[in-house]
């Protein structure tokens, strides 16, 4: 008895002396870098809160991530990255990992498993576009129109954007070549598997161009995903496309008379990932912290507060209701059944190469 | 304090010769002065000339391809791409074991993202060829050639080589005729394709909007300036007090109220429709177009404008609009004559602020400009933030700052610098 309780305290204390070790070893206080406004909201909640409470780190909320690249770009030429973990949409994570400029994760040792024991490379399966990426959560890009302004036949297919007969009016397209170009070409007859093998020709460019010059003269070009939400509540635009989060809170949360068209919506992934040239100690706590945070549980937590789908397959059966307007929030994720009838996945290799040029020829068409 | 020796010389009070002391004095209060500007001086250097030197050093650096894949850069110099062959196995091996090298070290995407700009698609060749060739071995694996094609068949394409070749130089000037809708190719310099030609469409935007900006907030800022001088003080107080009040208003926050004024279901749209001049369907189009910045960058640049001509009109005496009165001069050609050529300065001073604040904005374009109204500052942004190809924005900043220099220097010979006043 007495040399057991002995042995238990002294494993205790060596577990506690090994866990303060270990505790000294990671910075107790990080930089998590995010997009702002609803969204950075529902990590706060979701993520930041119970991590904060559970080990004591004061976690700082900068909300630079449209500028995230060139940022991490030039701390890491100036030799000081300030930043622990930065929150970036997939094809700027690429881009990080191509310049090395975030590191690389191996999911299965560096991330937490599922519930049930499934690795999370398994988890999040195809999502995993980039060594360098961790996946949080998908959106969508797509259309929200003003139910007041269609008459009694609301657009059904997002060609219906392209049909000015039956939907006079303005609508508001995002100022660059992606999604655009894509919708383009599905309206004009080219069949969804062939899409990216015509964009890359100058032809299939033209023919993409082509088309969206049909409405040229009637769209709003957004370069803030704030706008398009704002101009249809302001009724300056019929229809226009934006993040389907976006969406929900002009119908939801603000009551616009606005309903979603979810057809061929382009879905996108978002997530974390954490830069080269941390100290150990920051780099430590950076990966504490993704373990954390992009657990089946925390990532079904964040949509309660927004409605992005979790990344995770092992999530998808724990999202519930918003936590303030208490509705269901499934039939609000952009990868619901019925919202996600016909769908697009970004194509990320493909716009690493073609973005340059296609955006050089897209500029220069709208400034025409 | 000074004596005639012996020797003539002429000494100070302390014995040393009186020339030599002065110096030491002089020195010393130079140094005095040195020390005091030190600070700003220093400031300058460390935030003005070093970045701006910085940045024209960008525009023309090229180190990336020498230092990624030098012994490629060695191996390909003699290979003549106008042959028509592809280069032969030893380029093909160097390459592949500069690859390999900075596979390891984790460059060669880097250097696919700098080649991309010049040729579409080695950004997918690197990343794509990277991930294949991780075990080679760069003597039991040779011959090569077939090998990388195989990887990827853009290396079996001339203009691969002859693109990696064209950019292998320490320094290049594909940046800057990039910026002037140019392109340094394997053939030598071209004309962009035409449907990518836009960056001279925008400086040439850029300064005719600038020009319109300018001359729209000197007519609307004269009598402002006019009355702010002439009024008696307790008025002209108040009045300026209105000038400075948008000045101290966040930048952003003036720009979005011109977009809820201009825009077509906006107040000045809603007030035309309600008295009737213009139909509920035919709603001026006033914003996210020329028009609207126009109007929102006279708005917010206005105060430029008037304070240095304030400052300039009211050391203009009174006396002299009544002198030329008493001795026969119309209203008119005693404000012609006599009071506008001494307001002169003033609007000198103004036209150069505004015109040089406008030249280089970016955001209230950005929001009110739409497609047609924005300028070349704007496509600056884009490639520092979204391309990330700061050679080509480091080249169009560094044409943005000669133009400015350029029209300062006709200003100079046309006006004369001396006669621009920012105050009395």
């Amino acid at each position: 008895m007495k040399l057991k309780t002995l042995i238990a305290t002294a494993a205790t204390s060596m577990l506690m002396a090994g866990m303060t070790f270990a505790g000294s070893h990671m910075a107790n206080d990080m930089t998590i870098v995010s997009w702002g406004g609803a969204y950075s909201n529902s990590q706060i909640k979701a993520y930041h809160e119970p991590y904060s409470a559970k080990t004591g780190v004061s976690i700082i909320n900068d909300e630079s991530s449209a500028e995230a690249v060139a940022k991490l770009r030039a701390m890491n030429e100036a030799g000081s990255v300030t930043w622990d973990v930065v929150d970036v949409v997939a094809a700027d994570a690429m881009r990080l990992c191509d310049e090395g400029l975030a590191m690389e994760i191996d999911p299965d040792t560096m991330l937490a498993a599922a519930p049930d024991g499934t690795p999370a490379s398994e988890d999040f399966g195809d999502l995993l576009v980039s060594e360098c990426f961790i996946p949080q959560i998908v959106y969508s890009t797509t259309f929200g129109y003003r139910t007041d302004l269609v008459g009694d036949t609301p657009p059904v297919s997002v060609c219906d954007v392209f049909d000015l007969e039956a939907y006079p009016g303005k609508r508001s397209l995002e100022k660059r070549p992606i999604n655009n170009m894509e919708w383009a070409l599905l309206c004009d007859g080219v069949a969804k598997g062939d899409v990216y093998d015509v964009l890359g020709t100058s032809e299939g460019q033209q023919q993409a161009l082509d088309k969206l010059a049909t409405i040229k003269d009637s769209v709003v070009w957004w370069s803030a995903g704030a706008d398009t939400p704002q101009l249809l509540a302001d009724g300056e635009v019929v229809m226009g496309s934006t993040y389907n989060g976006r969406l929900f809170s002009v119908i939801e949360e603000q009551n616009q008379p606005v309903a979603m068209l979810w057809d061929a919506q382009v879905f996108d992934l978002d997530g974390w990932i954490i830069p080269t040239g941390l100290s150990p100690e920051r780099q430590a706590r950076a990966l504490d912290y993704i373990m954390f945070a992009t657990d089946t549980q925390r990532l079904a937590d964040q949509a309660k507060y927004i409605s992005y789908g979790p990344a995770r397959m092992s999530s998808a059966p724990l999202v519930g209701q918003h936590a303030e307007l208490g509705i269901d929030m499934a039939p609000h994720m952009p990868t619901d059944p019925n919202n996600a009838k016909n769908t697009f996945l970004y194509n990320y290799e493909f716009w690493a190469d073609y973005r340059d040029d296609i955006d050089a020829k897209f500029q220069a068409w709208l400034a025409n | 304090m000074s004596s005639e020796t012996d020797t003539g010389r002429v000494l100070a009070a302390d014995g040393t010769p009186l020339k030599r002391s002065l110096a030491r004095a002089l020195r010393r209060q130079k140094l005095r002065a040195l020390m005091l500007v030190a600070p700003l001086l220093i400031f300058v250097l460390l935030t003005f000339v070093f970045p701006i030197g910085s940045m024209l050093l960008r525009s023309i650096e090229n180190n990336l391809v020498g230092d990624t894949v030098p012994e490629t850069v060695v191996a390909i110099a003699s290979w003549d791409a106008s042959l028509g062959e592809l280069p032969g196995e030893e380029v093909y091996a160097a390459f592949t074991r500069d690859l390999l090298k900075a596979v390891e070290a984790k460059q060669h995407t880097r250097l696919g993202s700098r080649l991309n700009y010049e040729l579409t698609g080695m950004s997918s060749m690197f990343r794509q060829t990277g991930r294949r060739i991780g075990k080679w071995d760069p003597v039991a694996d040779a011959p090569f050639k077939e090998k990388l094609i195989e990887a990827h068949k853009g290396w079996g394409e001339i203009s691969t080589w002859a693109t990696l070749q064209t950019y292998s130089g320490p320094y290049t000037a594909g940046y800057f005729l990039n910026a002037v809708d140019l392109q340094l190719t394997p053939d030598g310099i071209q004309l962009q394709p035409e449907e990518k030609r836009i960056l001279l469409k925008l400086f040439w935007r850029t300064l005719v909007m600038s020009l319109v900006i300018t001359g729209s907030c000197i007519l609307l800022g004269y009598p402002v300036a006019w009355l702010l001088a002439n009024l008696p003080t307790r008025k002209a107080n108040l009045l300026m007090i209105l000038v400075l009040l948008p000045f101290w208003t966040s930048l952003l926050v003036r720009t979005s109220a011109w977009k809820v004024m201009l825009q077509q279901q906006g107040v000045i749209n809603d007030v035309l429709v309600w008295i009737g001049l213009v139909s509920d369907d035919a709603r001026l189009v006033m914003i996210n177009n020329q028009f609207g910045t126009i109007v929102a960058m006279t708005h917010i640049l206005l105060p430029f404008m008037i304070l240095p001509m304030y400052s300039v009109m009211q050391t203009i005496q009174p006396t002299y609009l009544r002198a030329a009165k008493s001795l026969g001069a119309t209203n008119w050609t005693a404000f012609w004559r006599v009071y506008f050529p001494q307001s002169v300065p003033g609007i000198g001073a103004g036209s150069i602020l505004v015109f040089i604040l406008s030249i280089g904005y970016y955001i209230t374009p950005e929001i009110v400009g739409g497609t047609k109204g924005v300028f070349i500052s704007n496509r600056i942004a884009y490639h520092i933030s979204s391309s990330l190809n700061w050679g080509l924005a480091a080249a169009l900043g560094t044409i943005l700052l000669a133009v400015v220099l350029m029209l300062y220097w006709a200003y100079d010979r046309i006006v004369g610098i001396d006669n621009v006043k920012l105050g009395g």
